[in-house]
């Protein structure tokens, strides 16, 4: 719960309570397997043609003494090479604890940073959950920056991401 | 390991990896890993001569020559190196974030020659020459030898710092980052031969786990007037790229020059 209350002080501090939101939620599924870990999961948006992309929030083992959960970041692969790479992390703002299953949601102030500096047009949203010795998937949700109306997109998973749904409030 | 083993070993390797389809051992690095995150990671990097990529069932890679380069340009010396009967193997740490390039570069001549109606076979050193071929030789055939090998690994954000060619032998120039290969996508790089483009050159990419498979999937593409190459990568894995030029440039007098490119390089799933 640590991240909500991070994410929802970030939106009381950008100002007005009025202010659009992207809410997203996600749920991770429970897995019977033997060995289970919670997965990393990226959360970043791209431009349509994947030219530009922008970190929303990445859930890893920042804790772990001498960065050591540093060390899988990589295997979150697309975000990772798409814009991880670039990054320090821990970074305020972006790093929090990973997740077990069930649903989570995070939500980002319209105004404030990154969505408040991302120019009109199209976009995706992009999920990578990535789990040690598990599988990795990579959810896609299209959206238009900014909302001129409340909208709902989603998109379901099969392995690593059950669903994910994006809720944009103008 | 005396001198003339070594020597040996080292014509071997050059010798593989120069005649590929004379004789079709091949030669490699193999990285346990190339696209790493976090504080000091490590990797693991295997060496050998062999068939099949990438399975150790021949010879391990002599490693004498092997230098790394790290990301500020300065060397870094591996540690735990250890030759096995079918492969050597090193590890380094990656105290720099940024590319890693590690290369053996094998250099050496050989020589024919008729003395007395008989044929001899010499190999040695370019100063070694003419102390050791007899005046009275005939029907002298110096060739000499450079072979290269190399891997590249990256820490975090990749680099180009060492992605220069060090203008010896034949060498590859990669346009997209070599750590950055991803399936379905192209990739393009040049063949530089003492620095300069190397254009015509074929360039043979080979899948690795060729146990599993009846067909090599082998492709050929050939360098342009620029040295230029591109290759889209069929799917994820381990490949192995090799290219050869021939030529009389060698500094050696009356020498012909053969010089060799192996690089393995990894493509990651989309």
């Amino acid at each position: 719960m640590r991240f909500l209350i991070t994410a929802a002080l970030t939106t009381l501090a950008a100002g007005s309570a009025l202010a659009g939101e992207a809410s997203i939620s996600i749920e991770i599924p429970r897995l019977s397997v033997s060995e289970y870990h919670k997965p990393y999961v990226a959360f970043w948006v791209e431009n349509a043609d994947g030219s530009k992309a922008t970190t929303l929030a990445v859930w890893y083992d920042a804790k772990q003494k001498d960065h050591e959960g540093n060390k899988y970041l990589k295997d979150i692969r697309q975000w990772w090479r798409r814009v991880g790479r670039e990054l320090t992390l821990p970074a305020d703002g972006l790093s929090s604890p990973t997740r077990g299953p069930g649903t989570h949601q995070i939500v980002f102030d319209a105004s404030a940073k990154p969505l408040g500096e991302l120019p009109p047009g199209s976009y995706q949203l992009v999920v990578e959950a990535a789990r040690e010795v598990g599988g990795r998937e990579v959810l896609r949700v299209p959206f238009q920056w900014p909302p001129q109306a409340p909208t709902t997109a989603d998109a379901k998973g099969a392995d690593e991401i059950s669903a994910l749904t994006l809720k944009l409030t103008p | 390991m005396t001198k003339f083993i070594k020597l040996a070993l080292l014509a071997s390797a050059a010798l593989s990896m120069l005649s590929a389809s004379a004789e079709a051992h091949r030669t490699w690095l193999l990285p346990s890993a190339t696209v790493l995150s976090g504080k000091d990671a490590w990797v693991t990097v295997d060496a050998a001569i062999s068939n099949d990529l990438f399975y150790f069932e021949h010879h391990p890679l002599a490693l004498d020559n092997l230098a790394v380069l790290a990301p500020d340009g300065k060397t870094v010396t591996p540690e735990n190196i250890a030759k096995g009967k079918f492969r050597s193997s090193f590890d380094l740490k990656l105290e720099q974030p940024g590319t890693y390039k590690i290369s053996v570069l094998n250099q050496g001549v050989f020589a024919n020659y008729k003395l007395n109606g008989e044929t001899k076979r010499w190999r040695g050193k370019p100063e070694q020459i003419d102390s050791e071929i007899p005046a009275a030789a005939t029907d002298v055939k110096i060739s000499e030898m450079q072979g290269r090998v190399e891997a590249f690994v990256t820490s975090g954000k990749p680099s180009e710092e060492t992605l220069k060619p060090s203008g010896v032998g034949l060498e590859l120039v990669p346009v997209t980052h070599p750590n950055n290969l991803v399936a379905g996508e192209k990739a393009t790089f040049r063949l530089v031969l003492d620095g300069q483009p190397a254009a015509g050159v074929a360039v043979a990419v080979v899948p690795g786990g060729i146990r599993y498979r009846d067909k090599l999937n082998e492709s050929k593409v050939t360098t342009d007037e620029s040295g230029s190459f591109s290759v889209t990568w069929p799917g994820p894995g381990m490949y192995w790229i090799n290219a050869s030029v021939q030529d009389d440039k060698s500094k050696i007098k009356n020498a012909t020059r053969r010089a060799g490119y192996a690089a393995t390089l990894e493509v990651l799933p989309q």
